[in-house]
This record gives C-alpha cells, sequence and structure tokens, in this order.
C-alpha cells in the first residue's frame, strides 16, 4: 500500500464516519462538531488531489466562520431535544433503503469500468514550485473576474439579510442620541437659584 | 493509486448520507440544514476530483463560487432560523404550519 493510498482510504474513512455521525447523534452540538471532523477531512482529501487552496478555504471559512456561527445557534436555542428526535426509528429503514440505493446506482455509474485508471489515466504530480493558490488567481482575476465580482455581491446581500432579519428593537433598551448630547446647553442642565443667606444667631 | 472512480463514489456516499439524514432528522432543524452543507460537500469533492484528473482549474473556480454561495445560504439560513425561534420558540419543522391556512 502506497502513502497516497494510505492517505486517501484513512481520510475517506473518516469522512464517512463522520458524515454518519452527523446525521445519527442525539445532541446537535456532537452532530456540528462531527461535522466540523467531516470538513477536515475533506481538507485532507482535497490536498491529495493537489487543491492545497481550497483545502485551506474550507478550514478556514468552513471550519473557522460557518461551522462556528451553527455552533454559536445550536447553544444559543434552547430545543427539546426528545420531541426532535420522533419518527427517528420510524423512517430509520426507510432512510437507509433510500441511502443504500442511491449509493448503489451512483456507485455503478461512477465505477471503475467507466472513470478507471485505464480510462481516466492519474494526471502528473506537479513539482514543488507549482503554486496552486497562483494558478487559481490567475483565472479567477481574468477569465472569471465578473463571477467574482458577483459573488462578492451575493457576500454583501447576505451580510444584509443576516442583520436585518435579527435586528430587533426592543421597547426597554436605552440608546444614546447624540445629536442631543451635542447640543445640549448650559440652560438646560444648570439652574442657578438665588437665595436669601440664613441668619444664624 | 487511487482513481478517479475511488473519489466519485465517496462522493456518492457523501450524499446518500445526507439524503438519509433529511429523510432521519426530518423534524430538527438544524440537522436539515447541516445535510444540505453535507451535500454541497459531496458535489465540492467531485468538482475538484475532476479538475485533479483532467487537468482543468474550472473545477476549481466553480468550487470556490459553492463555497461562497453555501456560506450565504448557511448565514441567511441560521438568521431565519433565530427568528423563527424567538417567535415560535420551537424549530420543529412539524410546528411549522402558519401558512397551511
Amino acid at each position: 500500500m502506497t502513502a497516497e493510498q494510505f492517505f486517501f482510504y484513512a481520510f475517506a474513512a473518516m469522512t464517512v464516519a463522520s458524515a454518519a455521525m452527523v446525521i445519527t447523534v442525539r445532541n446537535p452540538v456532537y452532530a456540528v462538531l462531527s461535522l466540523v471532523l467531516t470538513f477536515v477531512a475533506s481538507a485532507g482529501l482535497w490536498l491529495l488531489l493537489e487543491a492545497e487552496f481550497l483545502a485551506i478555504a474550507l478550514v478556514l471559512v468552513y471550519v473557522g466562520a460557518v461551522m462556528v456561527l451553527f455552533l454559536f445557534v445550536v447553544m444559543m436555542l434552547d430545543i427539546n431535544l426528545a420531541r426532535l428526535k420522533e419518527g427517528f426509528i420510524r423512517y430509520l429503514p426507510l432512510g437507509v433503503a433510500v441511502a443504500v440505493a442511491m449509493a448503489l446506482m451512483m456507485a455503478l455509474v461512477v465505477g471503475p469500468e467507466h472513470f478507471g485508471l485505464e480510462r481516466v489515466p492519474a494526471p502528473e504530480r506537479h513539482g514543488p514550485e507549482y503554486s496552486n493558490t497562483e494558478a487559481l488567481g490567475r483565472v479567477l482575476y481574468t477569465v472569471y473576474v465578473y463571477p467574482f465580482e458577483i459573488a462578492s455581491v451575493i457576500l454583501t446581500v447576505a451580510i444584509v439579510a443576516a442583520i436585518a432579519l435579527t435586528l430587533r428593537r426592543r421597547p426597554h433598551t436605552k440608546y444614546q442620541n447624540p445629536d442631543e448630547q451635542i447640543a445640549v446647553r448650559r440652560e438646560d442642565r444648570v439652574r442657578l437659584v438665588s437665595m436669601k443667606p440664613e441668619r444664624r444667631e | 493509486m487511487i482513481s478517479l472512480s475511488h473519489y466519485l463514489v465517496l462522493g456518492a456516499i457523501l450524499f446518500s448520507l445526507s439524503v438519509a439524514g433529511i429523510f432521519l432528522n426530518r423534524k430538527n432543524m438544524i440537522v436539515l440544514l447541516m445535510s444540505i452543507e453535507l451535500m454541497l460537500l459531496s458535489v465540492n469533492m467531485n468538482f475538484i476530483a475532476f479538475s485533479h484528473f483532467l487537468g482543468d482549474t474550472a473545477g476549481q473556480v466553480f468550487v470556490f463560487f459553492i463555497l461562497t454561495v453555501a456560506a450565504a445560504e448557511a448565514a441567511i439560513g441560521l438568521a431565519i432560523l433565530v427568528v423563527l425561534f424567538r417567535n415560535r420558540r420551537t424549530i420543529n419543522v412539524g410546528d411549522l404550519d402558519a401558512l397551511k391556512g
């Protein structure tokens, strides 16, 4: 067994096992953590495929941002776990049957007789001077520059939508009003009272 | 040697697992969202495998855009989830029947 095979099977087993845990564990927090493991193992597989930039982006963007967001939401919500697991046993046979049938059908289509090494030979490995980030950047900023700009617009829309959805004004929250604070005058705050001096005997 | 079909079969298994997850956790909206993320991951796996074996960076560029859209989708989906929980105190899909009429 070569090193490539060893790493492929190790990462593939980790990916499949943790993906199975995502859909079966009871606690959503554990499901999110298993999904993190799935992404990390897939990043390892992508490194084997010489997609170094995307592997790092997957770990940074997905594990670092999206999954932490998931974890935040899961821990913030106070959910009734027992009710959410209703129907798990009932739909287990159907779900497993559908999944096995789909996996078998897709495996027949993409099996070794169609996409094996004799049909699609393995490409030459790039040398140490090859930079995947540079190659990706060269096409991303020339050929795909308009889709790239659209992607940035989509991210902006996502920010605006997420903030607009979750922003709320509570009735009892106290806000500062800088306009009034700047426009305040001495007469509003200080009142001079003239009093008669009290005489002490 | 690892062939292209190894990666494609792995992607197929991941996709089937996420379909099974949608069947099994049909009440829990958070796990449904996570199953969709898993589906996108399996599709990305296929794209990168083809990109490597056919020697074309277009597949990797496509994965880049899928990651962008998936991040936006996750952010908006979770925002909707939070608003939903704030208003209804539940994320059970069975309880969300306000549009039933």
